[in-house]
């Protein structure tokens, strides 16, 4: 077992560090501050091939592996959590459904523009009254001559309104188990924004990833042509669980990146900050909680990574998928929150950047399967 | 068209410069970068490419552990890349240097050679017009623009306070500033197709035309008799700004100089 990235790796690694580092980090304070989408480096990824990283080449793509697009992911949230979740919601949640579930008009017609970078991607399942329980969905589609006709709504939808292609999950069928229980039948659809009937609602003011687009989704009376059906009728639920533990890798690894980030904050002001005639970095308790959540940091990396790899060489992964975003994702909310302590009355203050990582963390425990969730589905392949 | 650019693997002094105890640079203790003024070089050539269409072929001069910048170099675009690694060439000052790199090119079809103009290790901007020498083709140095104009290239040559236009017939070599450009990012899967990619390496035997007495620390007419770390500094330059273009200007400066 070699622990260690091959050349490869360790050059692209090396590429998304030094564009975090040049064209991310000079607008991370702006985007929070401003809750503007950072669509200019968005243009400047698409350029590069960022938002088509683990996408074969035939469909536009850069043929990479999902280690690549995962240290993307992790290297961008480093120094902006809002640039990580654009690049990880547009890849994991609407690229890769398409790519896994998609006919081959569908792969040429949608994944070739979301990977060249022509258009941005977003998904949306969670509800009003439905988040955790995706059989609370209300929003339905009918299948009327040639076309699905959608109603309902979305919310807090990733890359809302930026977006050009949505994965919409909706009910397509009710029906009755032997004992007579109602079970609603989900779908999944393409919808490409400016079809008829699709708005959106509000903007949300957020806690942290204030520069990422999250808006409601509105579908009055919705016409999409038939063919936009993804995957086969009354398998969204499946197609949407599938696509969420890729996701969650993605999470994971932006919950990695923004520790990892706050983690080098700390370590450089631990040395220039001085309290009673010395660095504070000379103090014992400062050296022990670096030590302490650097061990959990690598610790995160490790299962991230094996998430990544097991995405890559199996066809279920679940456990690795809920197990990297529920201990990288906590990881990052404890990091962060002593990074925070440690700069003292200056971690409070916005100017630092400590104080916007942790605010970015929250949501690392929350979207794309709330750690809770990641823990029944931990338990739930433990004890099948 | 067909256009050869030498690059050189240098340390990186963004984090600061190491040295050994004798006062030379203690190489193994800074990151390896591609040399700074050659990136430019190679991104002027990609440039051409992407433009009139050409066939860029990188150069480098090294350590085995050189090959790192001609993957980089095929991850940003460049066609076929050329690692000349000998023990016999090590140790090489500026005039062996310019010789072997002379010798390798001579193997090659070219009507364009760019280099650096020098190297953030050495600081002598002696390599590019040496090998031009050798090679007895005109040399246009400073390059801050360069384009094409039919046999010939067209050359905006940085000055003090001016710049000159000179036009010279192909084949010729140019030698670039980091100012000539700001070179592109490399592509994702471009890194992923550089390591399918074949370096070619060379060693003394695949020198065409060159006299052992010419290579390597023999080869060398340079020696260095001393090493220090530098103490005086000049006037400096003084500039008449406010507050926000102050930190704008100094960021540039330390961009510039590569300090961050």
């Amino acid at each position: 077992m070699d622990f260690s990235l091959d050349k490869k790796h360790e050059m692209a690694r090396s590429l998304f560090k030094e564009f975090a580092e040049t064209e991310v980090a000079p607008l991370a304070q702006e985007v929070d501050e401003t809750e503007q989408f950072p669509m200019e480096t968005v243009k400047k990824m698409q350029k590069y091939g960022f938002m088509g990283i683990p996408v074969p080449k035939e469909y536009g793509g850069q043929g990479c592996d999902p280690l690549t697009y995962t240290m993307c992911v992790e290297e961008l949230s480093k120094v902006c959590g809002t640039t990580g979740v654009i690049v990880s919601a547009h890849t994991s949640l609407c690229v890769d459904p398409i790519l896994t579930y998609g006919t081959e008009e569908q792969k040429q017609k949608y994944v070739t523009a979301l990977a060249s970078g022509e258009k941005i991607g977003a998904f949306g399942l969670t509800e009003p009254g439905a988040g955790t329980d995706a059989q609370g969905c209300q929003t339905k589609a009918v299948l009327d001559g040639d076309e699905w006709v959608l109603n309902g709504s979305k919310c807090f939808i990733t890359n809302g309104k930026v977006g050009d292609i949505y994965i919409v999950i909706a009910v397509t069928s009710v029906t009755e188990d032997k004992r007579g229980r109602k079970k609603k039948n989900f779908s999944a659809f393409i919808v490409e924004k400016g079809t008829p009937g699709f708005t959106f609602g509000t903007k949300e003011k957020k806690m942290g990833i204030r520069g990422s687009s999250t808006y409601e989704l509105i579908f009055e009376d919705c016409r999409i042509p038939k063919d936009n059906l993804l995957g086969p009728e009354g398998k969204g639920f499946p197609i949407a669980m599938h696509t969420l533990d890729g996701g969650r890798i993605g999470i994971a690894a932006q919950a990695l990146g923004i520790a990892e980030g706050a983690l080098d904050k700390t370590i450089a002001y631990v040395k220039e900050r001085k309290q009673f005639g010395r660095a504070i970095a000379a103090q014992q308790n400062t050296q022990f909680v670096l030590a302490d959540l650097a061990t959990k940091v690598e610790a995160a990396k490790l299962l991230v990574y094996k998430a990544a790899m097991a995405k890559a060489t199996q066809k279920v992964y679940s456990v690795e998928a809920a197990q990297a975003k529920l201990f990288a994702a906590e990881v990052a909310m404890e990091v962060t929150t002593k990074c925070v302590q440690l700069h003292g009355g200056y971690g409070y203050i916005r100017e630092y950047d400590v104080e916007r990582m942790m605010r970015d963390a929250k949501i690392t425990e929350i979207y794309e399967g709330t750690s809770e969730v990641q823990r029944m589905v931990i338990s739930g392949a433990l004890l099948k | 068209m067909k256009i050869v650019v030498c690059v050189k693997q240098v340390p990186d002094t963004k984090g600061g410069v190491k040295f050994n105890a004798d006062g030379t640079l203690d190489r193994s203790a800074m990151l390896a970068i591609m040399n700074p003024d050659d990136k430019a070089g190679l991104e002027a050539a990609l440039r051409l490419k992407d433009e009139y269409g050409a066939e860029v072929t990188v150069v480098t001069m090294g350590l085995p552990k050189a090959e790192e910048v001609l993957r980089e170099a095929f991850a940003m675009g460049a066609d076929k890349g050329i690692l000349v690694t000998d023990r016999v060439l090590g140790g090489a000052d500026t005039w062996a240097t310019s010789t072997t790199l002379a010798g390798a090119i001579r193997n090659l079809d070219y009507d364009l050679i760019i280099t650096g103009r020098q190297a953030i290790d050495g600081d002598t901007a002696q390599v590019g017009p040496q090998i031009s020498e050798h090679l007895d083709l005109p040399v246009i140095s400073y390059a801050q623009n360069i384009k094409i104009d039919g046999d010939s290239v067209v050359v905006e040559r940085q000055y003090e306070d001016r710049y000159h236009v000179l036009k010279a017939k192909m084949p010729c070599l140019v030698t670039a500033l980091s100012e000539l450009n700001e070179p592109r990012y490399m592509t994702p899967g471009g890194i992923f197709d550089a390591f399918e990619k074949e370096v070619t390496v060379w060693g003394r035997a695949d020198l065409k035309d060159v006299d052992d007495a010419n290579l390597g620390l023999k080869g060398s007419p340079t020696k260095i008799a001393k090493a220090s770390d530098k103490v005086k500094k000049g006037a400096g330059e003084k500039v008449n700004l406010d507050a926000q273009e102050s930190v704008a200007y100094l960021i540039g400066k330390f961009k510039e100089k590569h300090i961050i």
